[in-house]
């Protein structure tokens, strides 16, 4: 069980990692539109409810990539909408996600204070 | 404004050329890059799911509940080491296996913030801090919003 959470992790997350890689070698898309694309496709997936089926499967293989980011902001919605309807997709929106722009922001900006752009 | 400059028409032999190199250039490398990217992404997934696993035994949380502060720490490891000029390195070899992870956005959020710092900590830091992530949580958001609305409408 222990030992099967991290090859499922490893596999599933590679495999998202190998599937964004080959279509930026593939493709005239950037980086920026293949995360974004992932994002959209997580959000996707989260709202029929496969994403969570994945992540009790893969574990981090699943919440690691940021197609997750897209999943749990369907989610927050989704489940402040099902308690208060329409405005609770505004409310719920950045309930669950919002540990990862928090420490994006604060953990951004105190490396940017401490570090020097290199070069 | 500088006008473009004309341009002329291949010859044959140039067309020749180009068809050649657009063939050859990037094969050697697609399936190096593939195997890179699955092979890191893979590795930070498992230090994910290590860190995740360490939560829930410290703290004794749920598998849900530990999930964020993992990904919290897991971006604050991206943070550190974009600032310390690793990050950079290897993604040279990494590819999408550390830019898709969660690393991948702090690096995004950390490398607008320290290029931009020389224009001040307001305009700077503050405002480009999300010049590349911002698209990434603007479509987020939509493709969230919308379905959150459809299920708002025809399910609650």
């Amino acid at each position: 069980m222990e030992a099967k959470i991290y090859l499922f992790s490893f596999l599933v997350g590679g495999l998202i990692c190998m599937a964004a890689q080959l279509v930026l070698d593939l493709t005239r898309f950037t980086p920026g539109h293949v995360l974004a694309g992932l994002t959209v496709l997580g959000g996707i997936l989260g709202g029929f409810g496969i994403y969570d089926s994945l992540v009790d499967f893969a574990g981090a293989g699943a919440t690691m990539p940021i197609s997750s980011f897209g999943n749990t902001l369907v989610k927050g919605a989704i489940s402040e909408a099902q308690k208060h309807g329409v405005i609770g997709v505004l409310t719920g929106m950045f309930e669950l996600t919002s540990t990862g722009i928090t420490a994006a922001i604060v953990f951004g900006f105190l490396t940017a204070i401490i570090f020097h752009p290199k070069g | 404004m500088a006008r473009a400059p004309k341009k002329k028409p291949l010859t044959t032999t140039q067309k020749r050329y180009q068809e050649k190199v657009r063939k050859l250039q990037p094969r050697p490398t697609l399936f190096r890059n593939a195997i890179l990217a699955f092979i890191t992404g893979g590795i930070v997934c498992v230090i994910g799911q290590f860190i995740t696993d360490l939560y829930k035994m410290l703290l004794g949380l749920s598998s849900a509940e530990a999930g964020n502060p993992a990904v919290a720490t897991m971006i604050f490891i991206g943070a550190l080491l974009t600032g310390l000029g690793v990050f950079d390195n290897l993604a040279k070899y990494a590819g999408a296996g550390l830019a898709v992870p969660v690393t991948g956005f702090a690096n995004s959020v950390v490398s607008s913030a320290l290029e931009f710092k020389r224009e001040g900590l307001v305009l700077g830091v503050g405002s480009k801090m999300f010049m590349l992530a911002g698209s990434v949580i603007t479509f987020g958001v939509v493709t969230a919003f919308f379905i959150g609305l459809i299920y708002a409408i025809f399910i609650y």
